[in-house]
């Protein structure tokens, strides 16, 4: 069954379009990667799934768990177990990384029905989790991805993925701005999050990543559209010989 | 979106919330609306004042009436008619509710957003209070300490005849009588307010509130409070409280005077809450308050900090004048306005003294229609050798109908004087929002986690158990201002 299916997306900014009729199926249990050149809407896709203001649909429709997602603000989508881990991950100076990620636990916790952890809990938790992806307690300590290297914000991004644990999460270029070190936490980190219940989209411009994190189909996006999927192969391909023949076959 | 409606209820709910504001109905003990000497003597009368204290008063309205009032700040409202109103209201006696029950349910949300405990949240109601929690006995307990360390921490009315030497001494001695229009008023009619007392060597035991001090509650509009720490005495003072306020008395103008002598300390937080009146602004208070401190004695230091989320219209400028060599000024500051409210608030730093610091943090919000403004003046004067200033000012918008001033007044005179000033205006980003509300958090949430942390410099100056409870007001205030 689909936890997350996109049909026909369309969707303009500023009277441009940028997704001209988008479908995407994915299913339970299963790792996406959608590939691109640059421009061809991906973030535009991510931001749309997650319901940022000013990326509505102009026509088709997105269903989540067979809910519609496009009448949900963010919070609301992500109270159903959608991720979105960000390319460049926001800075919000003053707020302790520490508070922030209670806070957003324990509002999934609350969500969920479930008991929220106390203080002195969550960071023991919190620890745990943390020591998985080779965050330090003094990173904790700083104020949210404020002054983090590229390599750090992306692992907090993941890191919050852990602590929310979601159905689908999407991974916007996580791999970028990662040395080979960091992309093998990362990844791992995202590896041990994945089961039969969940499903992953990531988002890429390299192949390098897929080494690490296998995924089930590959799509090729180009023009606000899928031009082309496949297995895991099909990223090889394009490691190798570029996105341009791609697109000619298209053309 | 979705979040349209939530929002229209919250508007509702948020504006809803002072509607059983001035309900209360209060017995009072009234003298004649307006002023002249006879009010004057009435007010002094009542008090039990000696004779000094009573000319004091007399000499101040005398050189009021020849005022004029200030218009300077960036703030309108109409002209207040001073002849129409009452300068002596003393309330008989509050009606005792016996239980929470018969509370505003409004009100109660509020405390419990708060996180006020239910004892207090009693007191605060005015319900009667049960033997568990006698505030007259803990408020006993409290006096009973401070004596034990020969700390004074009374009513101003009763210091006046329990202390006349240290309030004839002190009083009108940081704040001139003539400062300005307000403080010429309130001399004239100020009827009650804070004096506190520390001896020298002594560290005050414990932080000193106006919630502990007996008769504290309806000190009226023109609060009056003085507060002196001999050398390397030490006192955190804490004024007001995060519940909201009401007070049928549109016009408040308090006067408060610090005075630290020799490597003696005062910090001073204030928390202001009062009801800002509607969503145009109508039947908010009107808070015009001079506060000041002198830092008379060397290496003594005096620290501001306030959270202001209340009131209509804002006017306050807590300053310090640092005469001591070596002495400290601070000025830490968190200004909220949302709907209709106005702000012009800021500080006075007077470096007098050699090597003299002054430091000041202001944050503003402006959500609504409301105006914020930053109005600051640093002074070094010809004898600061080597005085040292730092001030940062930054500016939070949210929404697009608000907006924030920011007007340094910078006079320096000694060369080797070093002054900084930052300012920064921003927006509460639509990134930042995004951030947070992809991780569930709501657009309320969200605000207040990002508004805090823009205030973060500041709340962490509060004293701990003022803190937590500021940190829920900010989102309260804010609530609605998004969507």
């Amino acid at each position: 069954m689909p936890i997350l299916e996109i049909k026909n997306a369309e969707l303009s900014i500023d009277n441009k379009k940028i997704l001209k009729g988008l479908s995407l199926s994915v299913n339970e249990g299963e790792t996406h990667a959608i590939m691109g050149p640059n421009g061809s809407g991906k973030s535009t896709l991510s931001y749309m799934l997650a319901g940022r203001d000013g990326y509505e649909l102009d026509n088709g429709s997105i269903t989540f768990d067979n809910i519609d997602l496009t009448l949900l603000s963010p919070d609301e989508r992500s109270n159903l177990g959608l991720f979105l881990a960000f390319q460049y991950p926001v800075e919000l100076p003053g707020v302790s990384s520490t508070n922030f990620l209670r806070e957003i636990f324990n509002s999934r916790k609350k969500y969920l029905g479930e008991n929220e952890l106390s203080h002195l809990d969550f960071i023991k938790y919190l620890r745990k989790v943390a020591e998985n992806l080779s965050i330090k307690d003094e990173m904790l300590k700083r104020y949210v991805n404020f002054g983090f290297s590229g390599g750090e914000k992306k692992r907090f991004e993941i890191l919050q993925m852990a602590l929310l644990n979601p159905k689908i999460s999407v991974l916007d270029e996580t791999d970028s701005g990662l040395d080979v070190d960091a992309l093998k936490i990362v990844s791992e980190g995202v590896n041990n999050l994945k089961d039969k219940k969940n499903a992953v989209v990531v988002i890429t411009h390299y192949q390098r990543l897929l080494d690490y994190i296998k995924p089930d189909i590959v799509h090729i996006m180009s023009d606000g559209k899928i031009i082309k999927s496949g297995d895991a192969d099909l990223a090889l391909y394009v490691e190798k010989n570029g996105y341009s023949e791609i697109l000619n076959e298209k053309s | 979106m979705v979040a349209t409606t939530e929002t229209i209820n919250q508007v509702k709910t948020t504006t809803d919330k002072y509607k059983y504001g001035f309900s209360t109905e209060i017995e009072v003990d009234k003298a004649p609306k307006g002023l002249n000497e006879d009010i004057i003597r009435f007010i002094s009368q009542k008090k039990d004042e000696p004779k000094w204290m009573l000319d004091w008063r007399l000499e101040a309205f005398k050189k009021w009436k020849r005022m004029e009032k200030p218009n300077w700040a960036k703030v309108s409202f109409p002209d207040i008619d001073f002849q129409d109103i009452y300068y002596y209201a003393a309330p008989k006696s509050k009606k005792k509710l016996n239980s929470l029950d018969e509370v505003d349910p409004e009100l109660l949300k509020t405390y419990e957003k708060l996180g006020i405990p239910l004892n207090e949240q009693k007191m605060l109601a005015g319900v009667a209070v049960d033997a568990v929690f006698d505030s007259v006995s803990v408020a006993t307990t409290f006096r009973e300490k401070l004596s034990e360390v020969g700390v004074i921490f009374c009513p101003i009315s009763e210091a006046i005849i329990n202390h006349p030497d240290l309030v004839k001494k002190y009083i009108g001695s940081v704040v001139p009588v003539t400062d300005n229009y307000y403080t010429a008023l309130n001399s004239a009619v100020f009827t009650d307010g804070s004096f506190v007392y520390i001896p020298k060597g002594v560290k005050c035991p414990m932080e000193l509130s106006t919630y502990f001090r007996i008769n504290e509650k309806n000190t009226g509009q023109f609060e009056r409070t003085l507060i002196i720490a001999e050398d390397e005495g030490y006192v955190s003072y804490l004024e007001g409280c995060t519940a909201p306020q009401r007070d049928e008395n549109q016009l408040h103008a308090a006067v408060v005077e610090l005075v630290a002598m020799n490597k003696s300390q005062i910090k001073y937080s204030t928390v202001q809450n009062w009801y800002p009146g509607d969503e145009k602004g109508k039947g908010g208070i009107y808070n015009f308050v001079t506060k000041r401190g002198k830092c008379l004695g060397e290496n003594s230091k005096i620290s501001w900090t306030q959270v202001e989320t209340g009131s209509s219209i804002t006017w306050k400028y807590p300053s310090c004048i640092l005469m001591g060599d070596n002495s400290i000024g601070e000025f830490y500051s968190v200004a909220i306005t949302n709907n209709a409210q106005q702000a012009d608030t800021g500080t006075k730093m007077i470096h007098i003294g050699k090597n003299t610091k002054s430091t000041i943090i202001s944050k503003g919000i402006s959500a609504g229609k409301s105006q914020n403004t930053y109005r600051g003046q640093v002074q070094i004067q010809k004898s600061a050798y080597n005085a040292r200033n730092f001030t940062q000012c930054d500016s939070l918008l949210i929404g697009d109908t608000c907006s924030a001033h920011t007007v340094p007044y910078i006079n320096q005179h000694v060369s080797n004087a070093k002054v900084e000033h930052e300012a920064t205006t921003s927006k509460i980003s639509e990134e930042q929002l995004f951030y947070c509300m992809q991780r569930g958090l709501d657009a309320e949430q969200a605000t207040s986690m990002i508004v805090n942390g823009f205030c973060k410099e500041v709340m962490k100056e509060l004293p701990m158990e003022f803190a937590v409870e500021a940190q829920k007001l900010i989102g309260i205030s804010l609530e609605g201002s998004v969507g």
